[in-house]
């Protein structure tokens, strides 16, 4: 099964550490971490270090993954893009990459099944620069997914998307997860999402990690206080699930 | 599970992208032709007027025309007429992958200062006789004004090697290049007699007249060494337009691609200054034209950026030889002139966005 665990993982720009003391147990594949963290944090700089865009101390371990493949994917924050391509060019750029300049048809099915899963085929040839942040996001999730990842680091990918896409899109990718064994991480805002989708949870702050483990242990009333700086209520909603009630003021 | 109706969808995507790529195909095949009736066209003009027949049998059928013509075509025409090609294609290519690598629309070989910096160079050689580097008297202005446009290329691509350099910072660099190179020019002018003063103005206005085969071949070989490297890079390149997280993401060296391609631009846009002096308009608007008929995809902007930048030139070239009878105005002044119309009819009738 695939998995990654990261030990004393931490990150450097040039001189500056701005990442430090990252440690987790297996995350294994199938199964979704979120990573969260006040704006700032280094949540950012985690997804880059373990992707290996930056350098910094420490080691991430992997396995089961298979050799010499495109193993870990990370899908970068929205930024927006004044490209002149399709969002079908697009997709199809991010599975092309190192390969010859002949596209096959079996290439193009798959770019159709992806689009087809994630509900934009008909954005399919809407030019990049035409797109909503949301819409942009979505897309930016079918680049990622084309080129098959074992492990998949996506930053923020729903903080564009309405409450539907939000919830369509998490539930997608921890199916996905969950059918492909695939590991996710995926940087989170709203904890609400983490708890209900996510197995396990890393809190970074000020550039460094707070707490890792299971998802219930790890969002507390006591760590919305102290990093987060909120008063709030953890409860179980009628389901039985735990839910983020903020109904206190801030500390 | 997959409906009827997701059949139908994906295949569309998958149809309606094969006849995206076939359009483009056609398009570039149109160039193609556009630009060979250019170029026999090119040759048909001057001095004395011949029949488009007249040069296509010069060219496909030489020894049943007269030893004049064959001549006139093979010598004197036919290497400025494919000077204007190589010229265009070179610089077209150099400004759409500047403005690949430095995601701006205004990168190009004129707007970073190359192009200022050549003119300086050949100044240089022309008021003062000073060489940069030692070579015959007849070869001084074109290696003066190659050296200099490749230091400024260079500097342009050590700046951009710099920690925290952005590429914003790089067309600041770059715009401010044009100012020092223009203000010495002008230093230059002023200190210069009344016959380098003419040299120099002529030199900065850009001219095909001064065409070889040598010249040619040289542009041409350059183009044919370049070309490859980019098309090799293209899926990669693309990707850059994306972003640099995104480019990265992919698993793209981003920072080598943009050294390596910078280090190959230098190179494609220096020649050719350095040959016909200064061509601005073509390096910018080309790879825009291209851009706006074809997109982004490099398996098709490149070609058609090539075409693009060739037709505009050859097309210039024709009037340049058309407008007043007798006479060949600098190339440098009307490829803006034939240029800006078409630029601003592509623009106005382009619904989409282009960059």
């Amino acid at each position: 099964m695939v998995g990654l665990a990261l030990e004393g993982l931490g990150a450097r720009y040039g001189k500056r550490i701005v990442l430090s003391g990252v440690n987790t147990g297996l995350l294994s594949g199938g199964g979704m971490t979120a990573v969260i963290g006040p704006n700032a944090a280094g949540k950012s700089t985690l997804f880059k270090r373990i992707a290996e865009l930056t350098s910094g101390p420490g080691l991430v371990h992997l396995s089961g993954t298979a050799e010499g493949k495109d193993t870990i994917c990370y899908m970068p924050q929205d930024t927006g893009v004044n490209a002149v391509l399709t969002v079908y060019e697009s997709i199809l750029l991010a599975s092309k990459q190192g390969s010859g300049w002949k596209v096959h048809d079996s290439e193009l099915h798959e770019i159709d099944r992806i689009l087809s899963a994630l509900r934009i085929d008909d954005l399919a040839f809407r030019s990049l620069g035409e797109l909503s942040g949301g819409q942009r996001q979505l897309v930016s999730i079918a680049q990622a997914l084309v080129r098959k990842p074992e492990i998949l680091l996506m930053d923020e990918p729903t903080s564009a998307l309405d409450l539907f896409r939000q919830v369509e899109v998490l539930s997608f990718m921890k199916s996905l997860s969950a059918r492909s064994n695939m590991a996710v991480m995926i940087a989170l805002h709203d904890l609400n999402h983490a708890l209900r989708y996510c197995d396990n949870t890393i809190v970074i702050a000020n550039g460094t990690m707070i707490a890792s483990g299971p998802t219930s242990d790890v969002i507390t009333q006591e760590l919305l206080r102290d990093i987060y700086r909120v008063d709030a209520r953890i409860e179980n909603c009628s389901q039985g699930r735990p839910v983020i009630i903020v109904d206190g003021s801030l500390t | 599970m997959v409906t009827v109706a997701d059949k139908i969808a994906a295949a569309e995507g998958h149809g309606r992208y094969r006849a995206l790529v076939l359009r483009r195909l056609l398009l570039i095949g149109g160039l193609c032709i556009a630009l060979f009736l250019s170029v026999a066209i090119d040759m048909a003009l001057g001095p004395a007027n011949y029949a488009l027949s007249d040069v296509l049998k010069a060219l496909f059928q030489s020894s049943t025309v007269s030893d004049q013509l064959r001549v006139v075509i093979w010598d004197i025409r036919m290497p400025i007429a494919l000077m204007a090609v190589t010229v265009g294609a070179s610089l077209s290519v150099a400004g759409a992958q500047m403005q690949t690598i430095l995601a701006n629309p205004l990168a190009s070989p004129f707007t970073l200062g190359i192009s200022a910096a050549a003119g300086f160079g050949a100044a240089l050689a022309l008021v003062g006789g000073i060489a940069v580097f030692p070579v015959a008297t007849q070869f001084m202005v074109p290696v003066n004004a190659f050296l200099m446009a490749m230091l400024a290329a260079l500097f342009i691509h050590f700046a951009s090697t710099m920690r925290g350099v952005t590429v914003e910072t790089i067309v600041l660099l770059g715009i401010a290049l044009v100012f020092t190179f223009n203000a010495l020019l002008s230093l230059l002018e002023y200190l210069a007699s009344e016959q380098a003063l003419a040299a120099v103005v002529f030199w900065t206005m850009g001219s095909l007249t001064k065409a070889t085969w040598p010249k040619v071949w040289v542009t041409a070989a350059v183009l044919v060494v370049t070309l490859p490297l980019f098309a090799r890079r293209a899926w990669a390149l693309t990707a850059l337009r994306l972003g640099e997280d995104k480019a990265a993401s992919f698993g793209i060296n981003v920072r080598r691609l943009r050294l390596e391609t910078m280090m190959t631009v230098s190179l494609l846009a220096a020649i050719p200054v350095s040959f016909v002096g200064t061509i601005g308009f073509v390096g910018l608007v080309g790879p825009h034209i291209a851009r706006m008929l074809v997109g982004e995809d490099q398996r098709f902007f490149l070609p058609a950026s090539v075409i693009c930048g060739a037709l505009l030139l050859s097309t210039t070239s024709v009037v340049s030889k058309t407008l007043i009878p007798g006479a060949v105005l600098p190339i440098g002044v009307i490829t803006a002139l034939v240029g800006v119309p078409f630029f601003f009819a592509l623009i106005f009738t382009h619904r989409r966005r282009s960059w």
